[in-house]
């Protein structure tokens, strides 16, 4: 078991680039340590978006779970006063996965628009509680308090840096695995021709539940993160449509090639949002929505496909000399 | 019975203004199957446009009733300038791509649009009370309430009956219906497809802007006013069936009542029962609530 998780080139290099990531955080100045932990967190939510894209399916209402995991996190302290990761965590875990479970019985059966407008309306509803409700905090939202490790209170922000990393490592492996399975290998199948899946005695609607669930508790996760890093919730910024469509966006940016992609495209558009406020403060929608429909005409397969184009074209270039050598000496 | 009337009255006047806003959009859904989030921005724009032109006029000295000038003019070339441009230069080259990319284009066009809107307009909110001013208000059955919201239920009204005759009753209503109905089909008997996407897209961003520019005058005009807007047109267009004029006048109706309802006896849900009923629709009848059986095409 552990031999073929390493085997697996994926796995073996999320590994590395998360290791230097986190060593590399104990150099980094505090707004870029904080930018790494929004671009991390949120990735986990757009990997959720990947599964769930690699299957032709757009989520419009992954803020839902991801609101949830943020939530989760401020009521548990609300009400139980808990500051825990590991409870934290849970509870956003549990609420995303089971909202997540029950919706997903209804959204099972959905595709195309109609799965896009119906996560839309059922994360308008969370959107529309949330705002109206004065004891759910309202547009304010609440605070968070700081993060505890078991009764440990750190006293920089480094420790909750290193569990992002080793949450989103443990995600992208668990994700990897998921995707090599029977079970994952029908993401692209559902895409190409459901009912040849069908015949072939799989049910899609089970396959695109047990996704749906993956990708709702990994955004509920993601939320919970955020809600940790920034030490607030609100529902504008963590609940409305807007978030959802966000988070497509990043999904679109980073490309479906790879578990990896949503990391490094998350991270991007993080740094690319803080410069944006720098320079052009009123030009930050204009420059995302810029992006999106250059990604869409030019660069279909996102930024994972640049990566992919550099790596091949090394590959390419110790082909030709490989073979040319070979020509002559034959 | 105070209250009834009220609730009445506020959903209907909603429901108007959802319904202008919403018409365009199930127009461009019926025929070109896009799902266009741009329309927000149309909107936007529309409220913009006109509230700036008659805070202009009121300046230069021009009468108050002049806005009522204005606002049509402002939205036909906010209509006319982004629906073409739009649909020329970006919507033209994406036809092939799957729906949801579409969508997601059209996502990326708002953001651009309301960002557009800061750069030219700016973040301070717009006033543009004139129109509202010179028509005063009415006493209706015990209830105040000013006569311009009540003109938009007779513009809506307007709209509804210009869509019914333009689509039942003229050569251009029959080409759309038959490019409705099947695109290839239109094609091979040699309707010029392109030009009735082109039209349709610059009447729906007409419509939108148009639904902008009336409410412009009972509102701030503020940044971001797209954002609320087109998430509830999208729930009245999928209450009463993707790409039927008609479900948007029932969805908008529903909306509307319901709203109203909630805004006078339960505050916290407003929202909340806008979208539990779009959501409930989509559960059960997903092609919209009135929408005729279709036979299913392989």
């Amino acid at each position: 078991m552990i031999r073929s998780v390493f085997s697996d080139k994926t796995i073996l290099w999320a590994f590395v680039g998360f290791a230097i990531l986190s060593l590399i955080g104990t150099l980094l100045p505090n707004w870029v340590l904080n930018n790494a932990m929004f671009g991390l967190a949120r990735g986990l939510a757009v990997l959720g978006l990947l599964l769930m894209w690699r299957t032709g399916l757009i989520s419009f209402g992954h803020a839902l779970y991801f609101g949830l995991g943020a939530y989760a996190v401020a009521m548990l302290e609300k009400f139980t006063g808990t500051t825990d990761i590991f409870l934290r965590l849970l509870a956003a875990l549990i609420v995303a996965g089971g909202v997540g479970f029950v919706i997903g019985l209804v959204l099972r059966h959905y595709r195309g628009i109609f799965f896009a407008m119906l996560s839309l309306a059922f994360s308008m509803v969370l959107y529309g509680v949330l705002v109206k409700t004065e004891a759910l905090g309202s547009t304010d939202g609440f605070s968070v308090s700081q993060t505890t490790f078991l009764g440990w209170r750190p006293s920089s922000k480094y420790p909750l840096f290193l569990s992002i990393i080793a949450i989103c490592l443990l995600a992208t492996i668990g994700v990897q695995l998921y995707l090599r399975s029977a079970l994952g290998h029908l993401t692209t199948s559902v895409r190409d021709n459901e009912i040849r899946v069908e015949y072939l005695g799989y049910s899609v609607a089970r396959a695109v539940h047990v996704k749906y669930v993956i990708s709702c508790a990994l955004a509920g996760v993601a939320g919970a993160l955020i809600a940790m890093a920034l030490g607030q919730v609100d529902p504008d910024s963590m609940v409305n449509w807007t978030v959802s469509g966000e988070l497509v966006f990043i999904t679109i940016m980073s490309g479906p090639g790879s578990v990896v992609a949503p990391f490094i495209g998350a991270i991007t558009f993080e740094f690319l949002r803080t410069f944006a406020f720098e320079w052009a403060p009123h030009a930050w929608q204009l420059i995302v929505g810029g992006t999106l429909l250059g990604i869409i005409f030019f660069l279909p397969e996102g930024l994972w496909s640049l990566i992919r184009r550099l790596w091949t074209k090394k590959e390419r270039r110790r082909d030709r000399y490989t073979s040319s050598a070979g020509a002559r000496s034959a | 019975m105070q209250t009834a009337l009220t609730i009445l009255l506020d959903g209907l006047v909603y429901a108007s203004y959802l319904f202008i806003v919403s018409v365009g959009l199930t127009i461009v859904f019926g025929v070109m199957k896009i799902l266009n989030v741009a329309h927000g921005g149309f909107y936007a724009w529309g409220a913009y446009s006109a509230a700036y032109a008659i805070g202009l006029a009121s300046e230069l000295g021009f009468p108050d009733w002049f806005g009522f000038i204005l606002i049509g003019l402002s939205s036909a070339l906010v209509g006319v300038v982004l629906g073409l441009l739009i649909e020329r230069a970006i919507l033209r080259k994406l036809y092939e791509h799957e729906e949801v990319i579409i969508i997601l284009a059209t996502f990326g066009l708002f953001l651009i649009l309301e960002d557009l809107i800061l750069i030219v307009f700016g973040v301070n909110p717009y006033f543009a009370y004139q129109p509202m001013v010179f028509l005063g208000s009415v006493e209706l059955g015990g209830i105040f309430r000013d006569v311009y919201s009540l003109t938009l239920v007779g513009l809506a009204a307007l709209v509804a009956l210009a869509c019914w005759y333009a689509l039942n009753r003229t050569k251009w209503g029959k080409i759309l219906t038959t490019v409705i109905h099947d695109r290839e089909i239109s094609l091979a008997i040699g309707i010029n497809v392109n030009a009735v996407f082109v039209w349709t897209f610059v009447a729906s961003a007409t419509l939108g802007a148009l639904g902008g520019a009336y409410i412009s005058p009972t509102v701030s005009v503020a940044p971001g006013i797209g954002i609320d807007v087109i998430v509830l047109s999208f729930a009245v267009v999928v209450i009463g069936g993707m790409g039927s004029i008609p479900g948007a006048l029932i969805g908008a109706l529903m909306v509307g009542v319901l709203r109203a309802v909630a805004v006078h006896k339960f505050p916290e849900f407003e929202l909340f029962v806008i979208f539990a009923v779009m959501a409930a629709v989509l559960m059960v009848r997903p092609e919209g609530l009135f929408a005729p059986a279709k036979a299913r095409r392989i």
